[in-house]
Formats: C-alpha cells, structure tokens, sequence
C-alpha cells in the first residue's frame, strides 16, 4: 500500500504495533513455511532475489523479507506504536495511538486477517477439562505435555500441526470439518503454479458465485516443503493419525462430541479437489502447455480407516492431555469507532472500500482476488485502492 | 455441440429462494422460525401427532391443511401398529429433507431430474432402549441412505448433488451434531 501510496505521491505513515513484520515474529509457530513458493513472493517493485525459487520461506526469511522491502521503499513505518482508537471527526479521522495522535483524511485498516482464534462457544467448557492452546500460541509439540493431543481444524495449520505433533511422539486425534483438499505437486508443478497460471488466484470478489462462502474457505491441506509432500487425510492416517468429525461440543461430563457428517466432508473434499484439477487440466489443454506436463493424475479419495468414525472421546480419562485449536483466525477490530462493522465483527467493504467515506481495508480473505490474503496479492488490491484514494482525496479537496 | 434443451425444471423455485437468502441477509430477525407440533396420547404406545401452525418470517402461520401423524409400535413388540415408529419417522424426516435438497441444488445447477429414489436404513440395538445393556445407545448406531438418481448430469455431479444436499440439510444437521433437547411437564 505504502508503495503504491508513494508513487501517487500522497503523504502516508505506517503504524506498527511491534516491530516490521511483528505477527510473523511473534505469532507463528517454529517449522510454518510460507505455503507460496519463493518466486510468488512478488511485491510492487520487489521480489525474491534468491537461488531457490522453488523453495519455501521459513519464518525468519518472511521477517527478512518483508524488513528488507521496507527499507528498500523507505516505507515511513511507526514501529511500537499501537493503535488505540480510530475515530470519525467531519471529513478526517482521529487516529490515536499509545505514542501520539494523528489527523487524516485517509486510514488504510491493514490489521490483518488473522487476529484473534476464532474459537467455539463452548471452547471454556474444554478448557476446564484438559490443556489446551490456539494455533497463535503453538510454537513446537515440546511445549505440549507427554500424551494424546487432539487438533480442532483441518486446514493447512491442523493438517501441518497433526503431521508435527504425531511424529513427535504425541498421538494425535483430528477434528475434520470443511476442508480442502489439494496436492502439493501436480503433473510436475507446484499447486501453486498452476493456480497462479491458470489464473484461479486472479478471479475478482465480484465475479464468483458466491462470495460469502468464497471469503469463508479454509486454506489448502498444504504445507511449504522442498519434498511437495501432500498432507491429506490418507497420509495422515498412514503416519498414525486418528481422524473424527467436527467438533460439535461437550458434555457435562467433559465428553467431546463429533459430527457425524465426516463422511460427506470429505466427499464434498474429493469432489472439490477433481472439480479443480479438471479445471486446472482444461486450462492445460486449452494454452497449448498440456502435452510439456506429465499426464493427469488423481489423488487417492479420502478413506476413512476407522469406520464408522468415533463420535465420543472422553476428556477425561487422560487419553488427550492436550487440545490444540487449529479452527481459524479473525480479524477483531476493539479499537475502531466507526459504524463500519457487520454484527459478526468483520469490516463490511465492497472490494476494500466502506461506505464511510476515506476508510478502506487490505489483507483480509479475498477482498479483491483469491488472493488478496497472499502476500502476492497485497500489490494489486493496493494498486486499485490506491487509484480509489487518489479520486477521494481530489473530490474532498476541491470542496474546501 | 449447441444444445436447444429447455431449461432444467424440477418443480423448486430457486428464484424465491435466492431472494429469502438476500433478504434475509438483511433482516435476521425474519430469519428465526419456530417448527411446532402437538402431540396426544390414544392408548398404548399409539399416540396422534398433528401439525399445523409455525411461526416465521415475523409472524404466525399455518399450513394448508392440519397434517395428522399416528405413531405406535410394530406387532412384534406386542403392540397394535397403528403407525410407523417413532424412529421410522425420523427416518422418514431424513428423506424428505435429502431429497428436498437434492432438487433445489439440482434446480440451482440447472441439472434436470428424471428420478430420484432413495432407500434408508437405520441400525439399532435394542438392548438400549429395553436397558439391557447400559453401554449400548438407544439410538440408531448407524444410517444408511443409497440413492439412485436419474439426471441430465455426469455421475460426479450427481455426486456433488447429494453432498451439497446433505451439507445444507436441517435434519441431516440435526442427527449428525449435538442439539439441546428441554422437555418441561406442566
């Protein structure tokens, strides 16, 4: 944003609780790896200049990454301050911070998409039986006590989080709702080659179906790794993972109950999953690189070793020492006054623009594109809002 | 190829549909619908449920008709079967409501139904119910459902018909997740 901000030459500051980069610091577990290979990591005026384009970055290399960008754009970042308060006044905005206060016409809310875990009702009812610990807080399985370990999501960080607490000795049990299948390697090629190819990645907030399910997807059953190892359900199962269905609650008796609809989850997976790769094939044919790739292939459904699936596992019969929450993360906003929120908390824009007028939001779950939460894809949301800015900022000014 | 087929057309009016979802987006209030039935009993394990009113949309409303429903036990249970089990028509809710499903997703995707059956199959031990064993549930340990479809559609999406129909199904939701059940004498 900064960058597309300063080509326009319009005057900006970036506030930054911590330090550049503070949520790729301080919230993400020790082994994550970006789930985007290193040549995506695209920038206005800024990408990857290393020798392994195909690999993927760990945590400190983001945090490089990212410092390194800004010092490169002399982005006029305000490290340590924190944002406490962010309120209308006529036409400006009073933005007050832990250090100082600021007025401006335009506030960019980049906060993130992933804030708080989004945790069920009845996620204290768990805490008063066993261990437990969100994915924000999980660094490494040495932080969990010897014993079961149940994981509540199965998304990119509850397969990642599964395939690394099993291995470390730790049984673990998986709670599986909606989920999305997708293979590391397919015909050749990373996943995510031929979604940024075929342009899936690309396609507009206002041209998919439906765009309240769309921003509501969970991530691909991936995880960044040189070896392009798929972490499905078949291959967890095969390392020892126990899989159950959605975590649907608990009873008094600190019983956690499973849905029962682990069976049609993961065949809505496996639709899903060759519904993409035909679509990926058809792309194939249709720009003349089918007969370069390997042939089709198709991913092994999903089968289910223990059925029927469990639908009770007691918490307290000291088989799980331990529930990892792995359901999600979501924006929160405490600190901003402005009418701009739907009654489930989350900022209501079209395409990052709200309807207070010089307001606006990047970063979040398909704000523009499938990929507006990519780091490949802040440049070209930025570049559209940017333009959007522009014109707000001449229509205010020339009504003095 | 061009196709001059008609348009696909099963009977739902996914139009209306599309627009209570809209609308109701809006005003969630309109949203909260309460399913009501009233039930006495006639003698033995006979009892005569019927259905009429439920309120929804901001106010109250009713069926055409008052559906009655006679629920009893089979003769093997020593009883008079006067009706279907309780657990029968649970099984009978299960169908309907896939079924429903499956049209109106089958409407939505422009997919044209020819026929649609389905047959389903509940496994029970009825130690649980009769106390004879207190690890066995009194419930069904199983459900079954097979359909076999007839559409203008490729096997996978008739798949995928059936999956999204059990994805947005009320009793599908209702037997596969935990509900709150209060039950009050007065």
């Amino acid at each position: 944003m900064s960058w597309h901000l300063a080509e326009r030459s319009i005057d900006h500051v970036i506030l930054e609780r911590g330090e550049i980069a503070n949520s790729w610091r301080t919230e993400r577990w020790d082994s994550l790896r970006l789930l985007t290979p290193n040549w995506q990591s695209r920038l206005p005026g800024y990408s990857y200049q290393g020798s392994d384009p195909d690999e993927f970055m760990a945590m400190p290399d983001v945090v490089d990454f990212v410092s390194n960008y800004a010092r490169l754009i002399s982005a006029p970042v305000e490290t340590q301050t924190e944002v406490i308060g962010v309120r209308s006044n006529g036409d400006e905005y009073v933005v007050t911070t832990t250090n100082d206060e600021w007025m401006c016409r335009v506030v960019v809310l980049a906060s993130g998409a992933y804030g708080c875990p989004d945790l069920p009702a009845f996620s204290a009812a768990i805490a008063r039986e066993v261990s437990t610990v969100t994915s924000i807080a999980y660094r490494n399985p040495d932080q969990l006590e010897h014993g079961g370990v149940l994981i509540v999501g199965a998304a990119a960080t509850g397969v990642q989080l599964a395939q690394e607490i099993q291995g470390s000795g730790r049984p673990v049990t998986l709670a599986v709702g909606g989920h999305v299948r997708a293979p590391g390697l397919y015909r050749g090629k990373d996943i995510m080659w031929w979604l940024d190819a075929a342009g899936v990645l690309d396609e507009p907030y206002d041209e998919v179906d439906d765009i309240i399910r769309a921003r509501n997807l969970s991530s691909f059953q991936l995880v960044g790794s040189p070896s392009r190892q798929t972490v499905d359900l078949n291959r967890l199962q095969e390392i020892g993972v126990r899989i159950v269905g959605r975590l649907a609650g608990v009873t008094a008796d600190g019983v956690a109950q499973f849905s029962g609809s682990l069976p049609n989850q993961c065949a809505l997976a496996d639709l899903k999953l060759n519904r993409l790769l035909d679509l990926l094939d058809e792309w194939a044919i249709t720009h003349g690189v089918d007969r370069d790739l390997p042939p089709p292939w198709r991913p092994e459904p999903t089968t289910l070793v223990e059925s029927p699936p469990p639908l009770l596992l007691s918490l307290r019969s000291g088989k799980i020492k331990t529930v990892v929450w792995a359901t999600g993360l979501r924006a929160v906003y405490p600190w901003l006054h402005v009418p701009v929120l739907d009654p489930k908390g989350r900022v209501r824009h079209e395409g990052g623009v709200t309807a207070s007028p010089g307001l606006y939001l990047i970063g979040t779950a398909f704000l523009r594109r499938r990929k507006s939460t990519f780091i490949d894809g802040v440049g070209d949301d930025a570049r559209d809002l940017s333009q959007h800015i522009v014109s707000y900022l001449e229509a205010v000014s020339s009504f003095p | 190829m061009t196709s001059t087929a008609a348009p696909a057309d099963n009977g739902v009016n996914v139009d209306f549909l599309l627009t209570a979802r809209e609308t109701l987006a809006a005003q969630p209030a309109a949203a909260d619908f309460k399913w009501r039935v009233s039930n006495e009993w006639v003698m033995g394990t006979h009892s005569r449920t019927s259905v009429q009113g439920f309120y929804g949309l901001g106010a109250e409303q009713t069926h055409r008709n008052e559906f009655q429903f006679d629920g009893d036990h089979p003769e093997v249970f020593s009883a008079e079967d006067n009706g279907p089990t309780p657990v029968e028509v649970l099984l009978v809710s299960l169908a309907s409501c896939l079924t429903a499903g499956v049209a109106a997703v089958a409407q939505n995707r422009e997919i044209q139904l020819r026929s649609v059956e389905a047959t389903i199959e509940g496994d029970m031990d009825i130690r649980g119910i009769l106390g004879v064993d207190p690890d066995v549930r009194n419930g069904f340990s199983q459900i079954k459902v097979s359909y076999k479809i007839d559409a203008d559609a490729s096997p996978e999406d008739i798949k995928a018909l059936v999956a999204q129909s059990q994805k947005r199904s009320a009793v599908y939701d209702v037997i596969t997740n935990p509900t709150n059940v209060v039950v009050e004498v007065n």
